[in-house]
């Protein structure tokens, strides 16, 4: 079946998640076509990372016709697109935006939008078997979803993100979308300034602070930790919603999803909500004072211990190490 | 400013989820329920647009009539005016949901007192659909924003704003609209004595909407099998560390 997978991309490249959705776009087209549909400059679009995720045509929205992020007018260009080239699927990865476009592709068709599938095969009666996520993932949900094309969002933590053996060419393919003025109604300006540091949901390493912090206050030793390690200072829910630290830090089902290499939770408990926030950690360790914490349950390893008393010995011994070297 | 906050009563849980026998429910046996998070937020934000403009938050939630808790606890907060869409205990799917939601602003705006805003949460945390809040916007021709973490009203129009990778976006739409917001927008308040006072006694509007069906069918709910195991104990307090570096250091985490 001819898949339509939306990308998001920008001067820097395609965006991690969006590798992931034209992988699994890919093992569903099983063969047929892959449309990669991206909003920029055409000198701009990732040619070679495209075609070596078995992309075969690229549709490209320029800025003359459409500049901006403006989710309706994304989602009218999808609904284009699919009717212009029979796609059976669309799809995007379940990012802010990709959930947001197919939500509005879905009003536009009038068909149902499954979000934050895992898997999906042909089933009988043109449905679509699936497999979704609801909790944030801490439940599966095995599905079928009507309606053609399939609209899907993808729950991109859960696939690994696959280049092809061989890649051939991809096709260019400019579109010109027909856009009314309801559709451009509400239209993002971006502001100018990054924001500094390393983002949560992107950082290598995690240090994470909950309510065993004990205030405010208590947050100074994790910061220099994170400093020393290279890595950002995420906390539990409990945190934001006593207003020690901003919700932005949150790390959680209603905060940011970490995938970093090192996760060191410290006096965080472990509830359900948060381990949604950190399952695509690569190794978790855990500092608390309970040994019945359910942290231990989803952690490689445990200190068992007060963390103000762990990490200032931590922080001394990464001085004393680098010192050495 | 009129506004309309759409809650979702989701299951309480805390150390780990539970499946009715069938797999067909969250076994909420041992558990409460709480209105979803995004939107106890979005609650709070009407309240407060409505504290700085005036009007009336009104909020409407489609459940069984155990729901009725729900919007009490939206009073409580300071919601003026309740409406429960009354159901068999079924799940409704979101274009169903979306299009009884629409049925109300429509009511609403026959009795002469339409709504400015519609606000709901960015995704239930249950189903997490991610879709109720736009398809409601389309039915009724309104702007719609989502994801939002920042929400200035006007009399004449309103500001939002979100992350997106890294970086602030907004965006600037006139009103009625529908934005669904998320929790870190605000920090919504305990419910104070009058107000659960005033919840108890409040009257709350009520509809029977028929069952509609929709093309994306649960078959069944399953828990994922965990990956990892038991922590493995490297120590007790600062004795551990050394233990602990040996780890950083073999996993290539160290700088």
């Amino acid at each position: 079946m001819t898949v339509l997978c939306l990308v998001e991309h920008d001067a820097s490249g395609v965006a991690d998640a969006s590798l992931r959705a034209l992988t699994f776009a890919r093992d569903l087209a099983a063969g047929a076509g892959v449309g990669a549909v991206l909003f920029g400059p055409g000198d701009e679009v990732p040619r070679d990372a495209l075609a070596s995720y078995g992309v075969t045509g690229a549709h490209v929205v320029e800025p003359d016709h459409l500049s901006g992020y403006a989710p309706q007018a994304w989602a009218r260009v999808l609904a284009g697109l699919a009717g212009d080239t029979g796609a059976s699927a669309v799809l995007a990865a379940g990012t802010d935006r990709g959930n947001e476009v197919l939500a509005h592709l879905g009003a536009i068709l009038d068909l149902p939008m499954a979000a934050n599938c895992l898997a999906a095969e042909p089933g009988d009666g043109g449905t679509m078997q699936i497999v979704r996520q609801r909790w944030a993932g801490l439940l599966l949900e095995d599905a079928s979803l009507a309606g053609s094309p399939a609209l899907m969002t993808l729950a991109t933590e859960t696939i690994q993100a696959a280049a092809v053996a061989e890649s051939g060419p991809v096709a260019v393919h400019p579109y010109q979308p027909s856009l009314d003025e309801g559709d451009l109604r509400v239209c993002a300006t971006e502001s100018a300034g990054h924001s500094s540091g390393a983002s949560l949901a992107t950082a290598r390493v995690v240090v994470g602070g909950g309510r065993g912090v004990g205030g405010p206050d208590g947050f100074a030793p994790l910061e220099e930790l994170a400093g020393l390690l290279g890595g950002v200072v995420g906390v539990s829910r409990v945190v934001t919603s006593e207003g020690w630290r901003p919700h932005k830090q949150q790390v959680g089902q209603t905060g940011t999803r970490i995938t970093p290499e090192l996760y060191l939770a410290c006096g965080i408990s472990g509830a359900i909500q948060h381990m949604a926030g950190c399952a695509g950690a690569k190794h978790i360790v855990a500092v608390n004072t309970d040994p019945g914490a359910p942290i231990l349950a989803h952690a490689d390893y445990a200190v068992l211990g007060d963390l103000r008393e762990v990490i200032p010995a931590l922080v001394e011994a990464l001085k004393a190490r680098s010192a050495a070297r | 400013m009129e506004i309309l906050v759409c809650v979702k009563r989701v299951p309480m849980v805390g150390g780990k989820i539970v499946l009715t026998g069938d797999g067909q429910e969250v076994d909420t046996r041992m558990s409460g329920f709480t209105i979803s998070p995004h939107e106890e937020c979005a609650v709070e934000e009407a309240v407060q647009i409505t504290e700085r403009l005036g009007g009336t938050v009104s909020v409407l939630t489609l459940g069984p009539p155990a729901a009725a808790d729900q919007l009490r606890e939206a009073l409580a907060l300071g919601a003026g005016r309740a409406v429960l869409l009354e159901t068999d205990g079924r799940e409704w799917g979101p274009i169903a949901t979306a299009a009884q939601i629409v049925a109300e602003v429509r009511r609403r705006a026959d009795a002469g007192a339409g709504y400015d805003l519609v606000l709901c949460g960015n995704e239930a945390a249950d189903t997490g659909d991610y879709q109720v809040g736009v398809r409601v916007a389309h039915a009724l021709g309104w702007p719609c924003v989502t994801g939002i973490k920042s929400l200035e009203v006007s009399d004449v129009g309103a500001r939002a704003g979100r992350e997106y990778r890294g970086t602030e976006e907004s965006f600037e739409f006139g009103l009625p609209a529908v934005v669904t917001v998320k929790e870190g927008i605000n920090l919504p308040r305990y419910p104070s004595l009058p107000g659960r006072l005033r919840a108890k006694r409040a009257v709350i509007e009520r509809h029977e909407p028929a069952w509609q069906d929709e093309g994306l069918h649960k078959r069944a709910l399953r828990v994922p099998e965990a990956d990892r195991k038991q922590a493995e104990v490297l120590g007790a307090g600062a004795d551990a560390v050394p233990a602990l570096m040996r780890v950083l250091e073999e996993w290539g985490v160290l700088p």
